[in-house]
């Protein structure tokens, strides 16, 4: 199953690494939101440390979507999909596979960003920083592991890049409200964040744990 | 498994897309070691019925065996499947391709994938991307990968389909030869005429339903 999971990543970062069709397009989008916001709300470090949560993962909710929708796309050219179908490969290693390639772009995409928001909007952390940390890698995780389930779920409906956002962002709700939370408590230092650090770990937990039970159903479905 | 038992068999199967039937009971057995040929008009079912045996769609009614079990999983790695798209991935090279798809079989020996590719009559050294390969080299690629776990039985769904005649010919030979391998083949092709000299017998269907089988003339 090891040696499946880092053949199918190591395709995947190489199909990126060569078509540069997600990082691209989220980069893009990504930076579009940073500096229009920065632009229209013109904030002072104080008001910026409020709002900066909520406009840093919204901008990275969407921009990963673009990603995860890729992700799939180029499992449907050619029908390449059909070869790991018929394959004894498990179901459970393709979805692992992506769902960790989908989360080396995000946190490039983060990666990225995070010192053009500090610039943009004159950020410095009161709160502990090393949290922003673990809301960043517990926080990217929600996002990859349900857009990539959703994103397969998707696969076959005909407005499969309208469908991602409205199946993945109702049930991501818990989770953005507790990265944004937690982002902005870390930032402002008003009180702890570790609630909701917490509260994101456990629906980690649970929507891997669902994930994967679920997912050579949806593989499989014609 | 005796050779005498049936590599395929199908059970009164039957498969349904909404009101639309796609194949309607259809009852038969298939001998290991033969090539058989599936011919008919579009939309006769013959590529459903190839879907069907490779695990891709499953059967409203009736039942597949393959090699006496019909645990699809179980046997899926003694079946190769060739389908009218390529399965490959364009900004990956051949060899590239390969080695992907033999990691998915468990195989780590990357001298079955230079070798594959040879049979197929394709430059294990070519390093241009699969999206640049003629019409024709994709389809031999796409061959070698349904090759790639030396499957004992291989389901072609118009595998010379824009393949030059010369090309044509050679993949002829190297079927003939894997039959005599005793490799059971379920061929789907609108170009039955290049078999003609090789397989064993002609599968014609109509309407989702095999409605004649003929067997080649051995004297031929």
């Amino acid at each position: 199953m090891t040696s499946i999971i880092q053949a199918t990543l190591a395709k995947d970062l190489r199909l990126e690494w060569r078509s540069k069709d997600a990082i691209n397009s989220m980069l893009f989008f990504a930076l579009l939101v940073v500096v229009i916001f920065s632009f229209a709300f013109d904030p002072t470090a104080e008001e910026s440390r409020r709002i900066a949560g909520g406009l840093i993962w919204v901008a990275l909710l969407f921009a990963a979507v673009v990603a995860l929708n890729q992700t799939w796309a180029r499992e449907l050219r050619n029908q390449a999909l059909e070869a790991y179908r018929v394959s004894p490969a498990p179901a459970n290693s393709l979805f692992l596979a992506k769902a960790f390639g989908n989360f080396v772009f995000v946190a490039v995409l983060e990666l990225l960003m995070t010192p053009l928001f500090i610039v943009f909007y004159k950020l410095r952390a009161i709160g502990p920083a090393w949290q922003l940390i673990i809301v960043a890698v517990l926080g990217t995780w929600a996002l990859v592991v349900n857009g990539t389930f959703f994103g397969a779920m998707s696969l076959r409906t005909r407005n499969r890049e309208i469908m991602l956002p409205l199946l993945l962002f109702p049930i991501s709700i818990p989770a953005v409200l507790a990265m944004v939370t937690a982002t902005t408590n870390i930032l402002t230092g008003e009180s702890p964040a570790k609630f909701w650090i917490v509260l994101l770990a456990a629906y980690d937990l649970v929507f891997t744990t669902a994930c994967l039970l679920l997912f050579e159903t949806v593989l499989q479905a014609e | 498994m005796p050779s005498s038992s049936p590599a395929v068999v199908l059970e009164n199967l039957t498969k349904q897309f909404g009101r639309f039937t796609a194949l309607r009971g259809v009852t038969a057995e298939f001998a290991p070691g033969r090539m058989y040929v599936i011919v008919g008009d579009n939309g006769a079912g013959k590529t459903t019925l190839l879907r069907a045996l490779a695990g891709l769609v499953r059967p409203t009614r009736g039942r597949i065996l393959i090699l006496g079990t019909s645990d699809v999983r179980a046997i899926c790695s003694q079946v190769g499947y060739m389908a009218h798209a390529s399965l490959l991935y364009d900004e990956l090279s051949g060899m590239e391709n390969l080695r992907y798809f033999a990691r998915l079989y468990d195989l780590a020996d990357t001298s079955r994938c230079a070798d594959t590719m040879s049979s197929v009559n394709l430059d294990s050294q070519l390093n241009r991307p699969v999206g640049q390969y003629s019409q024709g080299m994709r389809q031999r690629l796409s061959l070698a990968r349904a090759l790639l776990n030396n499957p004992q039985i291989l389901l072609l769904d118009e595998p010379f389909s824009n393949v030059d005649a010369n090309s044509a010919t050679q993949m002829v030979g190297l079927l003939a030869g894997l039959r005599d391998q005793g490799k059971t083949m379920l061929i789907v092709t609108h170009q039955s005429s290049l078999l003609e000299g090789v397989a064993d017998e002609f599968v014609q269907m109509q309407n989702g339903q095999i409605v004649n089988r003929s067997q080649r003339d051995a004297n031929q």
